[in-house]
């Protein structure tokens, strides 16, 4: 074995300790979540204090958005008196939206659960960097993207979406109360790769070996990564809307329900939210079946050949349009569109899972 | 206050008028091309003409493209579930003989041909009917919305979903130009109506839209057609050995049901050399570091031949037919010498690879020319297994350790007898068909087999004959295949993402600026905007007009708090809701302008 060889080795070996590493710091973010949501629900004081400060930072939070000078005024019954030397934008919301506020998060508005929160956010950034380097060093070790196989598009998935998840932290958006989920769901995703899915750092058939190994498979990483949290968004908005449904009916919801589905952001803001998102990555995952299309007809000489791998993508694809399209014309929106959505990334997860495991096709030596 | 205006000003209640916003009347009408949800309960008038306008409204209706959508996504499931003819055959047949309840059903039900299948083709035939029947109002709906202005200001603009005001001592002229100059500048179309600017901007999103869905129809048009007209071939070549373009040279060829077989691109190519390196060591030992075809081509008849070279990605290009390398193999070279010593076969036989290092297996058939010591003629056949990188001796099993040729051994078994060409079934060149063949013996020992390294030879009994392995030859396999209308395909899912890109990232809205004299003398300016779906970005870009509007027409010292009259801004019950009109109850309105249509 030569020295190149005995360092590829070494490094295969940095990338499993880094990947186990960065379990364990995803574990105490876990840990550090769950203290949040406990100590969250401690005081019923805190809550409806947070209720109110939330208002506030939003208004805040809006007129930052609005542009340095213009100040938005919350309108005010009975007329105000304060002198007004900016204009002020007054927003409306469309009538029939239900418009309750959004719950003040997972800490509650309590300092404890706040400090917790702000810890698990930390760790959750620490385990990022470890999984990230992780995922760098595998793709150094065997010396090409590290997309060959599903241990390999496991490990580089949760790390993509833990960091679009950071990314929206970063830019200001309101996603902290997913940050459990989150952080559990990525858990399993690197237990069942470390375990089920492990294959040691092996070869790539030639057809593998071109520049839209990068550009597809990378595409279809992200493209996953963001569905997933805009399902994740989707799921808890099904829940929190069921929630102020029997909320406003005069219903009372049960212990879990009030505890902690009042602390996430209001039904209306998440489906907004996974709305939001799951439109901006449609064009992109568009391109990724291009681009899948285009490879193939270099690779396989037919750009299209219904091949498993390729019917699901264009079943995701297609599901994904009809979200999109009941949602912009044909007045399906809430709850039945929220289905489809849901379906749609069930489709997705198949398409990645399902396909590999199950079906035999011209993609499944990207298998376990 | 606030409620008796809205209340006697009925045309603001009014109903229906468009999805956008019922209570804005004109104002809010026209901001997209899609549709009325129209109810299934409207059962059409009688008469022939009646139902198939009936039919036509629901077939070109949004609830029956989702519902369409849907079962298109429904419908491709089965294929990817039970084999397909037109992605492999073997596997329908090993399906059907494994499944033989199952079989019938699935035949009627075309589920072996999913994708080419009477059900499928009704759903796309009819989506693609719907988008046609869904497209051409639409583009001529938008042509009309080109052509006219933006709609006046509606009575109300405190009801629009952003909304702002303010007073100043400059003229409502000059307010009002100020405005359409500012609007202008941002490339709104702006023009007055009355006592107020009506602006609006976004014109592309119905664009991108719209050439959205005629891009659908271009890839599906080029698609379909590329299935009409391909062909696609398989084919074997041995170092040395070359192929012309006709359809007897094919290993293998299907082609699409209109397909015309004297379209064939003439051309014709031989393979030089086919050159595979491996890595050596290290995790990534065995992967194939060059693995190409060196060439030699010639266009047409009489084409000047040229050399290239094909690899895995980077197929041959002649006249529209690509040339894609496939796989490769090895080809051992053998000689059979008969009882007098008469070479009576040489041949470089081409094995078939059945692992990553190129464990091969095959047959070698040897149909006439062999006479056994009696003179009696009979057929020979090999059952052979070949390693292009032997394990060692001891080392047992006959699997290869490495795909490059560095230890190459051949293994044999030997039969004789017939070999059932002329049998009629399709003879599998790759394996021996035995039932009429009889192993040779080896003494005692059971059959005769053996390994062969380059240059050994194996002597059947009796003094019989010998075969020989000579050396190995590479084999390279190409598939040759033509597909017409790819170039539109690929330009139409360009054409399809932009299109797809300017529907959802660009924002239909329009502003509007009102400037008006209030009962005191100074002018009161209103600025209202509204969006096709509402989002945080309208309020921020009505803030910014607004603060450089400001700039041209500065705030009036308040005179007395309770000025608003007339039409000046009084905050009525609807804006002053708990929970604050933040960006949050931005968020929380309603994304789009359908949901009114929803109750
Ligand atoms: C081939 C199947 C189709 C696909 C994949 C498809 C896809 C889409 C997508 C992804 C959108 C969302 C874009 C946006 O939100 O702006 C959309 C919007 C739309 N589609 Fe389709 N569509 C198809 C067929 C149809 C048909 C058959 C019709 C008409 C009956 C239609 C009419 C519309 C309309 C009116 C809009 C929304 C326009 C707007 O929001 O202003 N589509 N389509």
């Amino acid at each position: 074995m030569n020295l190149a060889a005995a360092t590829n080795e070494s490094l295969a070996n940095t990338s499993n300790v880094l990947i186990y590493s960065s379990m364990a710091v995803y574990t105490l973010a876990f840990f550090a979540h769950i203290a949040e949501w406990v100590f969250g629900s401690r005081s019923k004081v805190g809550r409806t204090a947070a209720a109110l400060t939330g208002a506030q930072a939003g208004a805040e939070g809006a007129g930052a958005g609005a542009g340095a000078a213009v100040q938005v005024r919350v309108a005010q019954q009975g007329g105000g008196t304060a002198v007004l030397d900016r204009p002020k934008i007054v927003t409306r919301a469309a009538a029939g939206s239900r418009d309750v506020p959004d719950g003040p998060g997972a800490a509650g508005g309590t300092f404890k659960g706040d400090l917790y929160g702000r810890i698990a956010i930390s760790l959750t950034i620490v385990a990022f960097l470890v999984q990230a380097g992780g995922v760098v060093a595998r793709a150094m070790s065997v010396q090409r993207a590290p997309w060959g196989n599903m241990y390999e598009f496991s490990i580089t998935f949760s790390t993509v979406a833990v960091g679009t998840y950071l990314v929206l932290l970063a830019l200001g958006k309101n996603v902290r109360w997913m940050g459990l989920l989150l952080v559990t769901t990525v858990l399993l995703d690197l237990g069942v790769a470390t375990t089920l899915l492990y294959t040691a750092s092996d070869q790539l058939v030639p057809a593998l070996h071109s520049y839209w190994l990068w550009i597809h498979v990378s595409t279809a990483i992200l493209c996953g990564a963001v569905f997933y949290i805009g399902a994740v968004a989707t799921l808890l908005y099904l829940f929190r809307d069921s929630y102020e449904a029997k909320l406003a009916a005069g219903g009372k919801p049960g212990a879990f329900a009030r505890s902690v589905l009042s602390r996430l952001p209001a039904a209306g803001s998440l489906d907004k939210f996974s709305y939001r998102i799951n439109a901006a990555v449609f064009p992109l995952w568009t391109f990724t079946i291009i681009a899948g299309a285009i490879w193939a007809g270099d690779a396989w000489g037919r750009y299209w050949g219904w091949d498993p791998k390729e019917v699901w993508s264009f079943i995701t694809w297609v599901a994904y349009a009809s979200y999109l399209h009941a949602r912009a014309t044909a007045g399906w929106k809430g709850r039945k569109a929220a289905y489809l959505a849901l379906l749609a990334f069930g489709c997705w997860l198949f398409n990645y899972y399902g396909v590999n495991i199950f079906v035999n096709g011209k993609h499944s030596y990207a298998g376990v | 206050m606030g409620k008796t205006k809205t209340n006697a000003s009925g045309e603001h209640e009014e109903k229906g008028r468009d999805e956008s916003a019922p209570e804005l009347g004109a104002a809010g009408s026209q901001l997209s091309t899609a549709p009325r949800e129209e109810s299934a309960a409207a059962l059409p008038a009688m008469g022939v003409i009646g139902w198939a306008r009936w039919f036509w409204r629901q077939l070109t209706s949004m609830r029956v493209a989702l519902i369409l959508l849907f079962l298109l996504s429904l419908g491709a499931v089965p294929g990817s579930l039970i084999p397909q003819n037109s992605v492999d055959e073997l596997k329908v047949q090993a399906f059907k003989e494994a499944h033989t309840t199952l079989t019938p059903i699935y035949e009627k039900l075309q589920f072996f041909d999913v994708y080419s299948s009477v059900w499928f083709s009704a759903i796309y035939i009819l989506l693609f009917i719907s988008l046609i029947g869904c497209i051409v109002p639409r583009t001529g709906q938008f042509i009309g919305q080109l052509r006219s202005r933006p709609p006046g200001a509606p009575k109300r603009l405190t009801r629009l979903p952003a909304y702002t005001t303010w007073r100043t001592e400059a003229e409502p002229e000059q307010v009002r130009e100020a405005a359409l100059a500012t609007l202008r500048g941002r490339r709104f179309r702006a023009h007055v109506v009355g006592d107020a600017v009506a602006a609006e901007k976004g014109y592309l999103r119905e664009a991108g839209n719209l050439l959205f869905h005629v891009s659908l129809i271009v890839m599906l048009v080029a698609f379909g057609y590329g299935q009409l007209f391909k062909s696609e071939g398989a084919k074997l070549i041995v170092e040395g050995d070359g192929f012309s373009n006709t359809l007897t040279q094919y290993d293998d060829f299907k082609s699409g049901s209109l397909f015309d077989y004297d379209g064939l691109a003439p051309f014709s190519f031989k393979l030089d050399d086919f050159v595979g390196t491996y890595e050596r060591s290290g995790p990534q030992k065995g992967t194939a570091r060059t693995f190409e075809a060196r060439v030699t081509y010639e266009k047409g008849a009489y084409g000047k031949p040229r050399k290239t070279v094909i690899r895995v990605n980077e197929p041959l290009v002649v006249d529209g037919t690509k040339v894609y390398l496939n796989a490769h193999g090895y080809a051992p070279v053998v000689s059979v010498k008969d009882a007098s010593g008469k070479e009576v076969y040489r041949n470089a036989v081409p094995l078939l690879p059945i692992d990553n290092n190129i464990t091969s297996t095959g047959a070698i058939k040897v149909l006439d020319g062999y006479r056994d010591k009696s003179g009696k003629k009979t057929q020979l056949g090999f059952q052979a297994f070949f390693v292009p990188t032997f394990a060692g001796d001891g080392k047992g099993t006959m699997f290869s350790q490495f795909p490059a040729a560095d230890m190459p051994v051949l293994a044999l078994n030997a039969y004789h007898g017939y070999l059932g060409p002329d049998s009629g079934l399709a003879q599998n060149v790759y394996q021996l068909d035995k039932t009429k063949m009889k192993p040779f013996k080896d003494g005692e020992n059971g059959d005769l087999k053996q390994r062969l390294a380059v240059g050994d030879t194996m002597k059947l009994p009796d003094g019989a004959a010998s075969i020989t392995f000579v050396g190995v030859e590479e084999w390279a396999s190409f598939q040759i295949s033509e597909q017409p209308a790819s170039g539109w395909a690929l330009g139409g899912s360009a054409a399809a993402i932009a299109g797809l890109a300017a529907s959802l990232f660009i924002q239909r809205r329009r502003v509007w600026v009102r400037a008006v004299r209030g009962a005191d003398g100074v002018t009161v300016v209103e600025m209202g905007g509204l969006g096709r779906s509402e989002s945080a970005r309208l309020s921020e870009e009505l803030a910014d007009l607004a603060l450089t509007l400001h700039d041209r027409a500065p705030t009036a010292p308040d005179p007395a708090p309770t000025g608003s009259d007339g039409d000046a801004p009084d905050p009525d019950t609807d804006e002053g809701r708990p929970g604050g009109p933040g960006p949050d109850s931005v968020e929380e309105s309603s994304e789009e302008p359908a949901e009114g249509a929803g109750k």
